[in-house]
């Protein structure tokens, strides 16, 4: 008796880790945006095209993991001469520099509908270990991944040379992701 | 109360002065910078010329509140009609310029998706929508509406000039009292 009620007590926590795990990502409902102050303005950029390798079992969050590769040239600062700008070497030096990375090494659960993700990303050739907190709810068979974190620029040489001054251009910049991945068949 | 007075109060020259003032350093500062290649130093002084700019709008706002509450001192009587016609116009035209040139500024940054930040302190609202082609109707109005104000400043400060050297009839010691 005992065991049956043990084993149906597995079968039940166990149902629905199986029951829906998220992979494919839908590039037009997804987003990756930023937000960098210039003399105290917010001004809103984006990229344009990115991959990302998730696999997101909600009861299994300790499974999960999530990799990111965005191609830097597909940059939108929102105006054409910021673009040419911020490819160029004392920005992202897109040419030597062409993507940036993440890749997740632990998901945790803060309660909730709550996660965080950490791991280490890669800019420019340089890495920082960022956490991000993000949220998640299941929208019909997609599961949506909306979070924000912020990353200090110059840590990763972003801005170098005259563009260094922070009064101008503030160190913080925020990133906010916005992932829409169909649940995996 | 119904007698008009010989020259303007110490409110409105201190107004007229410091929004002559800042429009003579905003519009050579607008023209210089547009054609400065990016750099923080362009991030700077365009800020500092949309602080000037909404300064203007907003000092303007207070000048029209003193006119609707204040006689100007009358015209001397030794100009002519056209002449009266003609200084009028012109002022309704610069009180008109000094809103509708950062107004279209301000319209401008909306658009560009780079909003004004009122000595990187107030957030002004936008106006409107991000877009491109906004942006670029507004820039060209904003740079001809500036010709323009230039344009009529010039005829503005020629005849205070005329009226003080040629006519030597008093007009420009109302605005600049010194000058008695």
């Amino acid at each position: 008796m005992k065991i049956l009620v043990t084993a149906l007590a597995a079968a039940a926590l166990a149902l629905p880790a199986a029951a829906v795990e998220y992979g494919t990502l839908d590039p037009a409902k997804s987003s990756l945006a930023f937000t960098s102050k210039q003399m105290g303005v917010p001004v809103d950029g984006k990229f344009n095209k990115f991959k990302v390798a998730l696999s997101f079992d909600p009861a299994a969050v300790q499974k999960a993991s999530a990799g990111f590769e965005l191609e830097i040239a597909s940059i939108d600062t929102g105006s054409k001469e910021a673009n040419d700008e911020v490819v160029g070497k004392d920005w992202f030096n897109a040419k030597q520099f062409p993507t940036a990375v993440f890749k997740s090494t632990s998901v945790k659960a803060l309660g909730g509908n709550r996660f965080e993700v950490t791991g280490p990303l890669t800019i420019k050739g340089r890495t920082q270990n960022v956490t991000a907190p993000f949220t998640y709810k299941a929208d019909g068979a997609n599961g949506v991944f909306e979070g924000a974190f912020t990353i200090k620029r110059l840590q990763f040489g972003i801005g170098e040379g005259p563009w260094g001054d922070t009064s101008t251009v503030a160190d913080d910049v925020q990133i906010k992701f916005r992932l829409v991945a169909a649940a995996r068949k | 109360m119904t007698t008009t007075p010989t020259q303007y109060t110490r409110t409105a020259i201190a107004l007229h002065w410091l929004i002559a003032l800042l429009i003579f350093i905003a519009f050579p500062v607008g023209l210089y910078m547009v054609d400065l290649p990016l750099s923080p130093q362009k991030l700077k002084i365009i800020s500092w010329h949309k602080w000037a700019g909404i300064t203007v709008l907003a000092l303007v706002l207070v000048r029209i509140l003193w006119r609707a509450t204040h006689r100007p001192p009358a015209l001397p009587d030794s100009m002519s009609r056209i002449e009266k016609l003609a200084a009028q116009g012109a002022h309704h035209l610069l009180y008109l310029l000094m809103i509708a040139v950062p107004m279209a500024g301000w319209l401008m940054s909306s658009a560009k998706g780079f909003p004004v930040v009122w000595f990187g302190v107030l957030p002004l609202p936008d106006l409107i929508g991000k877009s491109e082609s906004l942006a670029e109707f507004f820039e060209q109005a904003h740079e001809i509406l500036a010709w323009l104000m230039a344009l009529i400043v010039v005829v503005h400060a020629a005849a205070a000039v005329k009226h003080h050297f040629a006519a030597r009839d008093g007009v420009l010691a109302r605005m600049l009292p010194r000058l008695k």
